[in-house]
């Protein structure tokens, strides 16, 4: 396959995945947005940590005047300045989806293109909170059948295999930026059973990454932050834990290995981490702090991002 | 100017004695328009547009900066040819393109045609198109142009002409291809009762002509890539529509590098040879080594290799000089210079501007001629006469003096027409017809049909799709 194929894959779906994330980091801050400032809504952060978690901030400042609902929905979904919002991320993921239509199947050029054309009645619109909701669903159907498609579609060869990587570094990012901005809050100091005013940031956490329900199929107890970071980093059920990610990735480095009858740094980086991973447990990431894990995880996760660009992508 | 155009379902449309007058070849066609409800047809045609929207079928117009991307018009009615008049065509287009072939080895190798002043000396080596690398080394099989798109008109029953032969990188076959798709899909019943030769085998036919070009020292299984500018050449939508049809790499000049002479694309797995490069570049960004030398589209080295023969391009470089409108008036002449045969397809009467009584002809009647630039193309900067106001003309003329070198000028033909769904209904507008040629090293191949181009304006002759001209399914009968 050609390096400039794979590149398109690989950030294709790296795309796909992020406007997914955007979108939910939208949906949960509009959520504890809309709750009681006694039930720890209202007048909290919510906003600059969304703009946090799911932009950059710099970016931000010279586009608008404050951070608030209106301004940081807009820059997150529709900003053509914001290389991440939902918008940009549409138009790039659609952009190399063009480039390598050869290599994905009808129904994945289907999705990225429709949702690209259907992209411009959402625009410059003054959405009302219904209407801004209903089009975050509309965000996440696209990742849930763009998935979909390449899951039922492709080929089981190297084009699949590269769409995989793509989705897994950027989900591993994803999850992770969400505790960099949010370990605070899961820290053990703060921790007070039920009911606390924490308590819904937690499960604001979980909703951000589709995991509300899960935790309580996972744990079998009221949520608690050392079990919600428990889950988003090495719980290997949680689709988007750092060690679920890890063991994608793994796995789909290693089939193109084999196919190409070559192992290379890739290899190398992904297989650590994840054997790190998993033989580490939540007490003692906590005990040696939390938010210095998250931060060393996000640059081991770039650096085998760069090492699967430096072997296959160049 | 054009007086009444000959119309291809009912002959003369304004001298048809009866309404009823139709060819016989369109008799099925004129029942199921007669027939079927308008609204019928608004349905089908809106689905037909969202079908193109949905594939991604778009074209970029350039200098348009509102929409990069743009649909070509389609109209749902099809243009119906005749198996003797498909086979007249075929005849003729085989034993043009094989002319223009021996022309080009000629004219980069003996040039016998020069010195038997069959065309002037001057009119190949001061033309922009022609390229002194070529002189140097032979191209395998002494095939220069292995896809040509010849585009003709027709005038009347059997008049058909030979407007302007595209020998370098001539477009549109994807619309061909998909245009019938998409017609299989809306009027399965229409298809049921006509006999229509298939059109679907092109890009087999075009693997395998590619294949038959390997060099020598390319395996039994050659490497065959398609060399497209980018994803914001007009085009990019049919490289990349081709290359998926033959199975074959869509590359982009950065995806290729040379080593030792010898052509590698850069994979997942390392490098790997290319044989055969199916190029949809122009010759001047090929190789900043050699040509343009700030083409970022371009391979630097590409020529080298090229001249060592480790790889084939298709077309060759230089191909362009058969492209040239002021060769063109002299085709009748190469093609009997070459083949001993006369030209089975007519050129349309053409004035060349570099000659100064013909010069002074075209200024004189500028009103009712055609005016084309040699080296333009897609309908740019050209005139035509009978549609132009008194200060295009103007304006016109001013060019015209100052280089009459770069000018050609025809009659107005007058286009015929094909029933055409628009606004105010079914009404005829102007058509033409390219047809695809595909000169292998083992055989030439045509698939029966082409892509027609129907001007949507009532009355306009440009069909190009720049200018706003659209296109239907060409279908050749086979009974």
């Amino acid at each position: 396959m050609l390096s400039r194929t794979a590149d398109n894959l690989y950030w294709l779906s790296r795309y796909v995945e992020r406007a997914e994330f955007v979108a939910r980091i939208l949906d949960a801050a509009h959520r504890l947005a809309s709750l009681p400032t006694s039930y720890g809504g209202g007048e909290t952060n919510e906003w600059a940590s969304a703009l946090a978690s799911a932009g950059d901030p710099e970016v931000f400042k010279p586009h608008y005047d404050g951070v608030n609902a209106a301004t940081v929905c807009d820059f997150l979904a529709f900003s053509p300045h914001n290389p991440s919002s939902i918008r940009s991320c549409i138009e790039s993921a659609r952009e190399n989806a063009r480039s390598v239509r050869t290599a994905l199947t009808t129904e994945m050029w289907d999705t990225i293109n429709g949702a690209w054309l259907e992209l411009r009645s959402y625009e410059k619109k003054d959405l009302d909170r219904d209407a801004f909701t209903r089009f975050l669903d509309w965000v996440k159907g696209i990742s849930l059948t763009f998935d979909g498609s390449a899951y039922r579609t492709m080929l089981r060869n190297d084009t699949y295999w590269f769409t995989r990587l793509g989705t897994a570094i950027e989900r591993a990012d994803n999850t992770a930026r969400i505790l960099d901005v949010k370990y605070k809050i899961l820290l053990p100091d703060t921790e007070k059973i039920g009911g606390s005013l924490d308590y819904f940031q937690w499960t604001t956490i979980l909703r951000e990454v589709s995991a509300f329900n899960a935790y309580h199929w996972v744990y079998r107890e009221s949520v608690k932050p050392l079990l919600v970071a428990d889950l988003l980093i090495l719980n290997r059920q949680m689709p988007r834990s750092f060690a679920n990610c890890y063991g994608v990735l793994v796995e789909h480095l290693d089939l193109i290995a084999d196919a190409y009858g070559r192992r290379g740094a890739s290899q190398r980086l992904a297989s650590n981490l994840l054997a790190r991973l998993e033989s580490e447990e939540i007490d003692r990431v906590f005990a040696s702090g939390l938010h210095e894990f998250v931060i060393a995880f996000i640059g081991e996760n770039n650096k085998v991002g760069a090492a699967i660009a430096e072997q296959y992508l160049g | 100017m054009a007086a009444v155009a000959f119309d291809e379902m009912t002959a003369f449309a304004g001298a048809a004695t009866s309404p009823d007058d139709v060819r016989e070849a369109y008799g099925q066609l004129k029942n199921w328009l007669d027939t079927t409800p308008a609204d019928h047809f608004n349905t089908r045609r809106s689905q037909a547009e969202l079908l193109f929207r949905r594939i991604g079928i778009t074209f970029a117009v350039y200098g348009d900066n509102e929409s990069t991307e743009r649909l070509i018009p389609f109209d749902i009615i099809p243009r119906v040819i005749t198996k003797p008049e498909w086979g007249f065509l075929e005849r003729g287009l085989k034993q043009r393109v094989t002319a223009i072939n021996m022309f080009l080895k000629d004219i980069y190798g003996a040039q016998e045609c020069i010195k038997a002043g069959i065309i002037p000396a001057d009119l190949v080596y001061k033309n922009a198109h022609y390229r002194m690398e070529m002189r140097s080394f032979r191209v395998p099989h002494d095939l220069y142009v292995h896809i040509a798109g010849i585009d003709i008109v027709r005038t009347g029953e059997n008049d058909f002409f030979v407007l302007e032969d595209n020998a370098r990188i001539p477009s549109g076959v994807s619309y061909m291809l998909e245009n019938r798709e998409v017609m299989l899909r809306l009027f399965p019943d229409l298809f049921s009762r006509h006999r229509v030769a298939p059109v679907e085998n092109y890009p087999d036919a075009l693997l395998a002509t590619l294949r038959s070009l390997a060099p020598a020292t390319a395996t039994r299984d050659p490497t065959v890539v398609l060399l497209t500018p980018g994803r914001y050449n007009s085009a990019f939508y049919e490289h990349s529509f081709l290359a998926d049809k033959l199975g074959v790499e869509l590359v982009e000049a950065g995806d290729l590098f040379t080593k030792d002479d010898v052509v590698y694309m850069r994979t997942t797995e390392g490098p790997r040879r290319v044989d055969v490069i199916y190029r949809r570049l122009d010759d001047d960004f090929l190789d900043p080594l050699v040509f343009r030398p700030d083409s970022m589209l371009g391979v630097p080295g590409i020529m080298n290799a090229y001249e060592r023969g480790s790889v084939t391009l298709a077309n060759a470089v230089g191909t362009g000089i058969a492209d040239d409108k002021a060769v063109y008036s002299y085709m009748p002449e190469i093609v009997k210079f070459f083949t001993g045969e006369e030209p089975i397809l007519h050129n349309v009467p053409t004035y060349r501007c570099r000659e100064k009584e013909a010069f002074s002809y075209v200024m004189d009647n500028l009103s009712e001629l055609v005016v084309k630039e040699v080296n333009g193309s897609g309908g740019y900067g050209m005139l035509v006469g009978p549609h132009a106001t008194k200060r295009e003309i103007e304006e016109f003329a001013k060019r015209l003096r100052h280089a009459p070198d770069g000018f050609i000028a025809q009659p107005t033909l007058s286009l015929s027409t094909c029933p055409t769904f628009v606004a105010s209904g079914v009404a005829p507008r102007h058509v033409d017809l390219r047809p695809f040629v595909l000169c292998g090293a083992d055989e030439i191949r045509i698939v029966p049909g082409g892509l027609t181009r129907v001007a949507l304006k009532e009355g306009s002759l440009v069909v190009n799709s720049s200018q706003g001209g659209g296109t239907k399914d060409t279908w050749v009968l086979d009974a």
